[in-house]
C-alpha cells in the first residue's frame, strides 16, 4: 500500500489528480485577481437570465455572471476547506497520540472518547456545533475541523499503536526514552505516509462538508460566496437556468476528484504496474495434446490410484512463462504412501495443487498424462471429474488454522460435499461427520459438529480436516506439509492419523514436507525436488544408506541426528535455491554443488532408472570429496 | 494441544459482548443526551432573545425563559430535563410553542420514509456489484474492467449528495419530466430522492465489498472449499461472501446514520417534509428546543443503528464477540 510521493506522478491517475490540483491552486489564487470585478459587476438588464455569449452560465437575481462567481468562489471554498482539515488533522494528531503520551487510564479514556464520538455522524456533529457557536464562517470551519477530528484520530491511533509495538520502539521505552521522543523519533515517521494519503482524502470530505453547510445557509454568510452558497442561489431558478446550480455543481465534482484521486493514487489503487506484466501474452499456447506422443512402456497402470507423466506447471512472467514445476512423474499405488521433499521454492507445493487440480489462473497446468482413478483428468465431462475429485481425492493443507472456514461451523464444512457429491440429506451428512470425526479420534464429536473453527485447538482443526476427506471414500490423501503448523507431539499424532487411515481403508498418500525426517518415517518412496524437477526417486529405506544425488545427501546431512556434535555449528546447504526465473542452461543445481564439473554446468542431466530408483546427476555414485560443507563458522 | 472449549465458555462470551455493547450504548446515550441539553446552555447570550428577535418585548422573553426553566438551577434544569425525557416529553417550541416531541413524531416518518430505502437501494447494488466484480477481476484478469469500476465509482462517490439532487432534478425533472422535482407524493415521487442518498454510498460500499471479496477468495479456506469441488456459486456466496460481509457490514452502520443525517441535504433540494428541513430552519430560527429534540433523535438513531449492527455482525462472525473495548 505504501508508495512514496514521486511515485504518484508515474501513474496516470495521480497525474491527473496533481494536474487538477494545480489548476485549482492557480484559480485560487488568481480567480479573484482576474475576475473578481467582473462576477461582481451587476447587470440589471439581465437578471436570472439563461446562458447566453455574454454569461456562459447565465445571471443571478442581481445580474452577477454565474460563471465567473464559480471561478471567482474557488478561493473561498478551497481556504474554508484546507483551513478546516488543518485543524481536523491537528486535533485528530493530538488526540490519537495522546494515548501513548498519557498514563495508561487516562489514554484509554482519550480512546473511550472518540470511539463514542464516531458514533455519531460527522453532518450531525457539525450542526450541533454550529448551533452552539452561532451561524457565521469561521464557526462552521470550527465545527467542520472538531467533527472530522475524531475518524482522524481513530486512524491516527491504529497506526501508532501498531508502530509502538515494534520491537525497536519497545526497547527505547525500555530503556528509558521519553514518551514524547519516542513518538517523535520513531513513530510519527513510520505513520506520516498514510496520514497524508488519508488527509488528502479527507479534504475531499471536508470540502462536500463545508458546501454542504453553506448550501443549507448556515456556513459562508452573503455577502460572501462559495460554491454551496452559489448551488442554494442557482437552485431557486432551477426552471429557468439550470446551469446556475449545474455549473458550481461540477466545480464541486472537480474539485472532490482532484483530491480523491491524488490520494488513491498515493495509496495504490491503481498501481500494479507489475501485476500487469503477469499475464499470458494474448495469443494462446496450445495446451500439450492430450495423445501420447512418446513412446511409453507402461501403457497400461491400471492398478495406479495416481498417474502423472511429465507434469508442467507454469506461471506468466515479465520475461516469458516461469516453469515451477517441469516435466515430474509420479505413480501411487492404492496403499502407497510417496514422499516429495525439497527446499522452498523447489515446485513441490506446486505438485501437489496440480495433482489435486487446484491450481488457479494464471497458473497453466500440462501433462503428457494425468490420470486419477483410471479417469484422464485433463479432458471428459466436468461433472463427473468434480465427483470424482470430490469423493475419493482428500486434501490437506498445511496451516489448520485458516484452512477452515471461520464463520461457518465444522459440521456444515464437513457435510457440505457429502451432500454435493453423495446426495446424502442434511441430517444424514451430518451424522456422518460425526461418525467421521469419531473416526480421527477427536473428542465428543456430536458437540464439535455445532463449534466453529475457532473454538478447537490446531491439532484438532488438523483432525477435522482429514475427516473431511474422510467423508468420501478418498483412494488418494495428497498432504501439503499437514504438520508443519504445529507443535511435535501433535505432529506425531497426525502422521499417526494418517498412517491408520492408510492402513484402513487401503488409501493412497501423497505426503509432501520439506522435513526429510518427516516422510522417511511414514512413507514407502522418497521423491526429492529441486527447481521444480525430480532429482532423485528412492525407497525410504535406502535414503541414509543410499542416495545417490549430492542434494539428496546434503538434505540428509543438514538434519541434526543423535550423533550430531551439538558443539559445532548446525550443517546447511551452502547457496540459494535457484530462482525459477532463472534456470541455468545445465543442471540446476551445479552451482551449490561440491561435485560439479563443467559438464554439469553445460548439459542437463535426466533421469535414469536404476536398480532401487532413479537419480539425475551426471557425478550419482562419485563419492562426495568432503563431508558436507558446514556452515561457516 | 486438545484444549477442550466448555460451553460454559461459550455462554458467557456472548454475555460479556451483550454487556459491554450494552455498557457502550448507554455511555454512548447518555453524552448525547447531556451534550443536547448543554447545547442550549452554551449558546452565547439568552437564547431566549435570540429566537424571539431584538423586537421582542422584554415580558415575553422572561416568560419564555420561564416557561423553558432557563431561570433555574443548572442541576435541577438537568434533573428536569431528564425527568421529561423519561416521560416522551422534548418540551415545546419557541417559536410555534407546539410539542416537539410531536412535529418530530411526524418529520422523522418522512425520513426514514427516504432513508430507509436509501440504505437498502445501497446494499441492493453495491453487494452483488462488488461481489461480481471481484469474482470477475479476481487474479489481475480484465484489468480494464477493474480500472473502470474503480474510476467510475471513485467518480461517482466525489458527488456530493446536494449537486446529485440537483442534478438529478435538472436532468430527470426539468428536462425530461419523468419525475417530480420537490415534495412527497405518490411512489414516483421517491425515485430521485433516494437515487441521490444512495448511489454515493453505493460506489463506496461495492468497492469495499469488492476489495473484502478479493481478500477473502484468495484465504486458504476457499482454497479447502475448491478442493472439497463445491459449485462455484456455493464457494463464492456461501464460503466467501459471509467473510467479506462482515467487515463491509461494520461500516454500513455508520453509512445507515450519516444517511439519515445525509436527508438533511437531500431534503432540502426536494423540499421534501422531513426532520432535515426541521432542523436546518429551526437553526436559522435559533428554535433552539426543536434543534434539540431533532439532534437526539438523529444521535439515537445513529447509536442503536450501530448496536444492532454490532450484533448482526456477531451473528455472522462468532469471533467477533472476542475483543476489546
Amino acid at each position: 500500500m505504501r508508495r512514496h510521493w514521486p511515485e504518484v506522478l508515474r501513474s496516470p491517475v495521480g497525474v491527473v489528480g496533481i494536474a487538477l490540483l494545480t489548476i485549482l491552486a492557480l484559480l485560487a489564487v488568481l480567480a479573484p485577481v482576474l475576475w473578481g470585478d467582473r462576477a461582481s459587476t451587476t447587470d440589471t438588464y439581465n437578471l436570472l437570465d439563461g446562458p447566453s455569449a455574454q454569461h456562459w452560465a447565465g445571471t443571478d437575481n442581481l445580474g452577477r455572471d454565474i460563471f465567473f462567481r464559480t471561478l471567482v468562489a474557488t478561493r473561498l471554498s478551497i481556504v474554508l476547506t484546507l483551513a478546516a482539515t488543518a485543524l481536523g488533522v491537528g486535533l485528530g494528531l493530538v488526540l490519537g497520540l495522546a494515548p501513548l503520551l498519557l498514563p495508561r487510564r487516562l489514554g484509554r479514556l482519550v480512546v473511550a472518547f472518540f470511539n463514542v464520538l464516531l458514533g455519531f455522524p460527522s453532518l450531525l456533529m457539525i450542526l450541533f456545533l454550529a448551533v452552539i457557536l452561532g451561524v457565521s464562517t469561521s464557526s462552521a470551519v470550527l465545527a467542520v475541523g472538531i467533527a472530522i477530528a475524531a475518524p482522524f484520530a481513530r486512524l491516527v491511533h491504529t497506526l501508532a499503536a501498531g508502530v509502538a509495538e515494534r520491537d525497536y520502539v519497545a526497547a527505547a521505552r525500555i530503556s528509558g526514552v521519553h514518551p514524547v521522543r519516542i513518538v517523535g523519533r520513531h513513530v510519527l515517521p513510520n505513520i506520516a505516509e498514510p496520514l497524508l494519503v488519508n488527509a488528502t482524502v479527507t479534504a475531499s470530505s471536508v470540502l462536500l462538508a463545508f458546501g454542504g453547510l453553506s448550501f443549507l445557509g448556515i456556513g459562508v454568510q452573503p455577502p460572501q460566496y462559495d460554491w454551496g452558497r452559489l448551488i442554494q442561489d442557482g437552485l431557486s431558478s432551477i426552471y429557468t437556468n439550470p446551469l446556475a446550480a449545474v455549473v458550481p455543481g461540477i466545480a464541486f465534482v472537480l474539485t472532490g476528484l482532484a483530491f480523491n484521486l491524488t490520494g488513491e493514487a498515493a495509496a495504490g489503487t491503481f498501481g500494479a504496474k507489475a501485476r500487469s506484466r503477469t499475464r499470458w501474452p494474448s495469443t494462446k499456447k496450445e495446451p500439450t495434446p492430450p495423445s501420447s506422443t512418446r513412446h511409453d512402456e507402461h501403457e497400461v497402470r491400471a492398478d495406479h490410484v495416481l498417474d502423472v507423466r511429465d507434469l508442467e506447471v507454469s506461471f506468466p512472467g515479465p520475461h516469458g512463462p516461469i516453469r515451477a514445476v517441469r516435466g515430474v512423474s509420479i505413480a501411487l499405488r492404492a496403499g502407497e504412501a510417496v514422499g516429495v521433499v525439497g527446499e522452498s521454492g523447489s515446485g513441490k507445493s506446486m505438485t501437489a495443487l496440480a495433482v489435486a487440480q487446484l491450481v488457479e489462473e494464471p497458473g497453466r497446468v500440462t501433462a503428457e498424462r494425468l490420470t486419477f482413478c483410471g479417469t484422464d483428468l485433463r479432458s471428459g465431462p466436468r461433472a463427473t471429474r468434480e465427483t470424482l475429485l470430490g469423493t475419493s481425492l482428500a486434501v490437506v493443507f498445511q496451516d489448520p488454522m485458516t484452512s477452515l472456514n471461520p464463520v461457518m461451523r465444522v459440521g456444515t464444512q464437513l457435510a457440505e460435499a457429502a451432500r454435493r457429491h453423495l446426495g446424502l440429506t442434511r441430517r444424514e451428512a451430518i451424522a456422518r461427520a460425526i461418525d467421521r470425526l469419531r473416526a480421527v479420534h477427536l473428542t465428543d464429536p456430536e458437540r464439535r459438529v455445532a463449534q466453529y473453527p475457532h473454538e478447537l485447538s490446531g491439532g484438532m482443526r488438523q483432525r477435522v480436516m482429514i475427516g473431511m476427506g474422510l467423508m468420501g471414500t478418498p483412494r488418494l490423501i495428497v498432504a501439503d506439509e499437514p504438520t508443519t503448523a504445529l507443535d511435535m507431539t501433535v505432529q506425531r499424532q497426525v502422521l499417526d492419523l494418517l498412517q491408520e487411515t492408510r492402513r484402513d481403508h487401503g488409501t493412497a498418500l501423497l505426503l509432501i514436507s520439506h522435513d526429510i525426517s518427516v516422510v522417511s518415517s511414514v512413507c514407502d518412496r522418497v521423491l526429492v525436488m529441486y527447481a521444480g524437477q525430480i532429482v532423485e526417486d528412492l525407497p525410504s529405506a535406502d535414503l541414509h544408506s543410499r542416495a545417490r544425488h549430492p542434494y539428496t545427501r546434503a538434505l540428509i546431512g543438514a538434519v541434526p541426528d543423535m550423533t550430531t556434535d551439538l558443539d559445532a555449528p548446525l550443517a546447511s546447504i551452502p547457496g540459494q535455491p535457484v530462482d525459477p526465473r532463472e534456470l541455468p542452461d545445465g543442471c540446476a543445481y551445479a552451482a551449490r554443488c561440491s561435485l560439479a564439473t563443467e559438464r554439469c554446468r553445460q548439459e542437463e542431466p535426466t533421469l535414469e532408472v536404476g536398480a532401487t530408483g532413479s537419480v539425475a546427476c551426471w557425478h550419482a555414485d562419485d563419492p562426495a570429496p568432503m563431508p558436507l560443507t558446514e556452515a561457516v563458522r | 494441544m486438545e484444549v477442550l472449549a466448555p460451553a460454559r465458555r461459550r455462554r458467557g462470551r456472548w454475555g460479556a459482548f451483550a454487556l459491554r455493547r450494552a455498557r457502550r450504548l448507554l455511555v454512548s446515550l447518555w453524552l448525547l443526551v447531556t451534550a443536547s441539553f448543554l447545547m442550549i446552555q452554551l449558546v452565547p447570550g439568552d437564547p431566549v432573545r435570540a429566537a424571539l428577535g431584538t423586537s421582542a418585548p422584554a415580558e415575553l422573553v422572561a416568560e419564555r425563559r420561564a416557561q423553558l426553566g432557563l431561570d433555574d438551577s443548572l442541576l435541577n434544569q438537568y434533573v428536569e430535563y431528564l425527568q421529561n425525557l423519561f416521560t416522551g416529553d422534548l418540551g415545546e417550541s419557541i417559536l410555534t410553542q407546539l410539542p416537539v416531541a410531536e412535529t418530530i413524531g411526524q418529520r422523522l416518518s418522512a425520513t426514514l420514509a427516504l432513508a430507509l430505502p436509501a440504505f437498502v437501494v445501497t446494499f441492493a447494488i453495491a453487494v452483488p456489484v462488488g461481489v461480481a466484480l471481484a469474482v470477475a477481476t479476481r487474479r489481475g484478469r480484465r484489468r480494464r474492467t477493474e480500472l473502470t469500476f474503480v474510476g467510475s465509482s471513485i467518480v461517482l462517490s466525489s458527488i456530493p449528495e446536494f449537486v446529485l439532487s440537483v442534478t438529478l432534478v435538472v436532468v430527470f425533472a426539468v428536462n425530461l419530466g419523468l419525475a417530480p422535482a420537490a415534495g412527497r407524493g405518490g411512489p414516483d415521487s421517491y425515485v430521485l430522492p433516494v437515487l441521490a442518498l444512495a448511489l454515493g454510498p453505493a460506489a463506496i460500499m461495492a468497492r469495499i465489498v469488492r476489495v473484502e471479496m478479493l481478500a477473502v477468495l484468495d484465504a486458504d479456506y476457499i482454497r479447502t472449499a475448491r478442493s472439497k469441488r463445491l459449485s462455484s456459486l456455493r464457494i463464492n456466496l456461501r464460503h466467501a461472501l459471509p467473510n467479506a460481509v462482515t467487515a463491509t457490514l461494520t461500516l454500513s452502520g455508520l453509512m445507515l446514520a450519516t444517511m439519515v443525517a445525509g436527508t438533511v441535504l437531500v431534503e432540502n433540494v426536494f423540499a421534501w417534509p422531513g426532520l432535515g428541513g426541521t432542523i436546518v430552519s429551526s437553526i436559522q430560527s435559533r428554535d433552539y428546543p426543536l434543534v434539540q429534540g431533532a439532534v437526539l433523535v438523529f444521535g439515537a438513531i445513529a447509536l442503536v443503528v450501530n448496536t444492532l449492527v454490532d450484533v448482526g455482525v456477531a451473528a455472522i462472525d462468532p469471533r467477533s464477540t472476542i475483543g476489546d473495548s
